[in-house]
């Protein structure tokens, strides 16, 4: 399945709905100019729908990370959402699911910004 | 003691599009010998990372260099190596990922993958002079205590 990544509002925040593989080649480039874009237009609340994200390697994990610390740094803030296991679980083993903050629910997540 | 082990060498150029070509190979081998889709994943995981790591490290990312896979099929294990033509490292010098500091790095996080989704993983110097990834895989039935004979093997050569 090819990467996609599609942003819409939501209440406040940008929900991006992110589907195929975040890797290098294919989606970790397109997610980081995206995300770039949207901090630049004043956009820092996002939350990333992992939902149909079934793949994602190192280079993915990377963007990942680049883009929580660099929306962090901008004082806006990243989450995650509705990770499939394969996702859950590669947070896991990195440790990296303890520094993302991480939703199973939309409309939890959206009102965890303000 | 089972089948004598069959050997595949691919030999690849040094493109961004090697790593998914690599990647399907060995997860296409992976299945016929029948790894499940997590081990699947988990081998075609480990060579992705391996092969990133060999174009973007090892020969870094220059066009004229090549990367050679090579997959062997042993009684016990699927044994699978990356060879790039760099100028290697040594394993002891990688940074922990999982270390505190190291946590929110944009990179440093394939070598620890693979060391994660495989039995069995280490680092050489390969004959051609650069790094030689060896990484390898205990068939399904080899991983239990009570395993009776070995998997079927596949039938390609």
């Amino acid at each position: 399945m090819g990467f996609r990544a599609t942003p819409r509002e939501g209440n406040g925040a940008t929900v991006i709905d992110v589907s195929g593989r975040i890797t290098l080649g294919e989606g970790s480039a397109v997610l980081r100019e995206m995300l770039r874009d949207l901090v630049k237009k004043g956009q820092k609340r996002i939350l990333l729908n992992l939902g149909d994200v079934n793949y994602i390697d190192s280079s993915g994990i990377g963007e990942l990370v680049s883009a929580y610390t660099s929306i962090k740094n901008q004082g806006g803030e990243l989450k995650l959402l509705h990770l499939t296991k394969r996702v859950h679980d590669l947070l896991q083993i990195t440790r990296l699911y303890t520094v993302f903050d991480v939703y199973s629910d939309e409309q939890t997540a959206i009102q965890s910004f303000r | 003691m089972g089948a004598p082990t069959q050997r595949i060498e691919v030999t690849l150029e040094n493109l961004l599009d090697s790593v998914g070509l690599a990647e399907d190979i060995c997860v296409r081998i992976a299945g016929k010998i029948g790894f499940d889709d997590d081990d699947c994943h988990k081998i075609g995981m480990s060579v992705r990372e391996g092969v990133i790591n060999a174009y973007k490290y090892g020969n870094a990312a220059q066009r004229d260099k090549k990367i050679y896979l090579i997959i062997e099929l042993e009684p016990q294990k699927l044994v699978i190596h990356v060879l790039d033509q760099g100028r290697g490292f040594n394993l002891a010098e990688v940074p922990d990922p999982l270390a505190e500091e190291n946590l929110l790095k944009t990179s440093g996080r394939g070598i620890f993958l693979m060391r994660t989704f495989m039995d069995e993983f280490d680092v050489r110097r390969g004959q051609r002079g650069g790094a030689e990834l060896v990484m390898a895989k205990l068939y399904p039935g080899s991983r239990e205590p009570d395993s009776g004979p070995q998997p079927a093997q596949g039938e390609e050569g």
